[in-house]
């Protein structure tokens, strides 16, 4: 109806955008009628989302005119950003960042390149960042993952890593079994997106390329694609990540310093 | 350098300091072979954060401790914490069976614990026939016999004891109190244990070292250490 109605293709989005807040208006009013305050909240959790995505939608515009090797910046700032974003769940460990950001580079770093090369993903402004920008929020969401369960593994587990430390262990032998489990744990998310994949969600990406106009069989294909860059990305950032932050939580005298209480940022 | 003749273990000005407060101050200890040493103190005195001191779980942020007259910062610290055991309060069993609990710390020097010598661990503790037991189906004083036979699998040349009994009920406490000191006796081990007990110092230790606020109060035979 609305496209009906307006020609232009900014404004039109504009008016989209316009109908959907107003749901999430009706959504808050009907949430201040059960005494859920969500008020402030939605309101600049939306104008900010808004204004972050336009933002970045007209740098795109911009870079789309230059040169190719302008989105290794562009995909290297995000990397920083993500691991500092990242890094904010380990409190307590120092050198999270820096485990944050090699494991980030390590992991979408490879995935990207890997995949520009064979020509998975096209070496074109338009398709490296988007695409790109996926691989490494994966390899946040990852590494955030991984972080977050060594830590609390740790935390929980401080009676016994002592233990085995007074019998004489290796620091790293004495969280053997909570690496496993970080490392699995960051890989269940991307396991049941694959698993699932076509029958509980049909993705943003195959979305907008079906709106846009590609084939949806192609579209699919392409999702799958994407999605198993996700998982491999997940993967190649959790591994690192954690084989670099046990390190972390134990001093050079082979002694336990991530413990209950002093975690305070 | 190793003098047959000196302390075993020798604390020299050890202190701890976190955040600007002395938890552990100046504290200076000999322990000879076969002594057996209590360390009492009211609670938040630094004891366990004494003896944490002693294998190293914690650094000193002054002094050191000698073991056989050698610095234990030249010692690497899995050989220094094999030697100088240690049962916490907690018994902290690693998932697995009672036997796979005992076989760890021999398997980290690269030893394999034979079956003859866990029975015959068990067996001290009071718990033969255990080895194949999930830990899980332990009681609480089960559970703390075990930590103890797994800590005597290292053959440790000095034993730490932090409160082993404090967090058990109280029949299972004088059980496995009795059973600490049985094992302690027979197998002439040199140990430094830490009670809230006076009559359990007693009992078990020639020496006392009496804490206060991180120092070293007074250190003497039991019987004059303990009179008050
Ligand atoms: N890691 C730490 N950081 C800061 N303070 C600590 C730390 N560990 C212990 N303390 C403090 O050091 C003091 C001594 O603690 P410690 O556990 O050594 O006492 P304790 O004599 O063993 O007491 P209790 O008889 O209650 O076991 C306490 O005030 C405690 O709060
Ligand atoms: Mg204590």
């Amino acid at each position: 109806m609305l496209n009906r109605m307006i020609d232009d293709l900014i404004v039109l989005g504009l008016a989209q955008a316009v109908v959907t807040s107003l749901l999430v208006v009706v959504v808050v009013l009907v949430s201040r009628f059960q005494r859920v305050h969500l008020e402030r909240e939605s309101a600049v959790a939306m104008l900010r989302g808004f204004v972050q995505v336009v933002a970045a939608g007209s740098v795109l515009l911009l870079l789309l005119q230059g040169p190719h090797w302008t989105s290794i910046f562009v995909l290297a700032a995000m990397m920083v950003v993500a691991a500092r974003i990242s890094a904010r769940r380990a409190p307590g460990i120092d050198g999270a960042f820096w485990v944050s950001l090699q494991s980030i580079v390590v992991g979408s770093g490879l995935v990207i390149a890997l995949m520009t090369l064979v020509g998975v993903i096209e070496a074109d402004v338009t398709a490296l960042i988007p695409v790109g920008s996926m691989v490494v929020a994966a390899a946040m969401r990852s590494n955030s993952q991984a972080l977050d369960r060594f830590r609390a593994e740790v935390l929980a587990h401080t009676g016994q890593i002592e233990a085995a430390l007074a019998l004489g262990a290796e620091p790293h032998t004495t969280v053997t079994r909570y690496v496993q489990a970080s490392i699995e744990a960051s890989l269940i998310s991307p396991i049941d997106s694959l698993r699932s994949l076509g029958i509980v969600w049909i993705p943003g990406l195959m979305t907008g390329m079906i709106l846009s106009g590609t084939d949806p069989v192609y579209a699919a294909i392409y999702q799958f694609v994407v999605i198993a860059m996700i998982l491999a990305a997940s993967g190649l950032t959790a591994v690192p990540a954690v084989l670099l932050v046990r390190s972390h939580v134990f001093s050079a005298a082979q002694q336990l310093v991530l413990r209950p209480g002093d975690t305070a940022v | 350098m190793t003098d047959r003749n000196g302390p075993i273990l020798s604390a020299r000005g050890l202190s701890r300091e976190v955040d600007g407060r002395h938890l552990v101050d100046d504290v200076s200890l000999d322990v000879d072979q076969g002594q057996i040493i209590a360390i009492v103190g009211p609670s938040g005195a630094g004891k366990s954060s004494f003896l944490r001191l002693l294998n190293r779980l914690d650094e000193p942020t002054a002094g050191t401790v000698y073991l056989e007259g050698r610095d234990y910062r030249e010692i690497p610290a899995t050989e220094l914490r094999r030697r100088v055991g240690m049962l916490m309060q907690a018994p902290n069993l690693f998932p697995g069976t009672v036997a796979d609990n005992l076989r760890f710390g021999p398997t980290q020097r690269g030893e394999t614990l034979s079956l003859e010598r866990i029975a015959e661990l068990l067996d001290r503790v009071g718990l033969s026939g255990f080895a194949d037991r999930d830990v899980g189906q332990l009681s609480g004083g089960e559970a703390q016999r075990v930590s103890l036979a797994r800590t005597l699998a290292n053959e440790p040349q000095v034993l730490l004891l932090d409160e082993p009994t404090s967090a058990l009920d109280v029949d299972s406490r004088e059980e496995v109190e009795s059973l600490i000191i049985d094992v302690i006796r027979d197998r002439e081990l040199t140990c430094l244990f830490v009670t809230h007990d006076a009559p359990q110092a007693r009992r078990l230790a020639g020496h006392a070292m009496v804490m206060e606020a991180g120092c070293c109060v007074t250190t003497g035979p039991v019987e004059e250490v303990l009179r008050a």
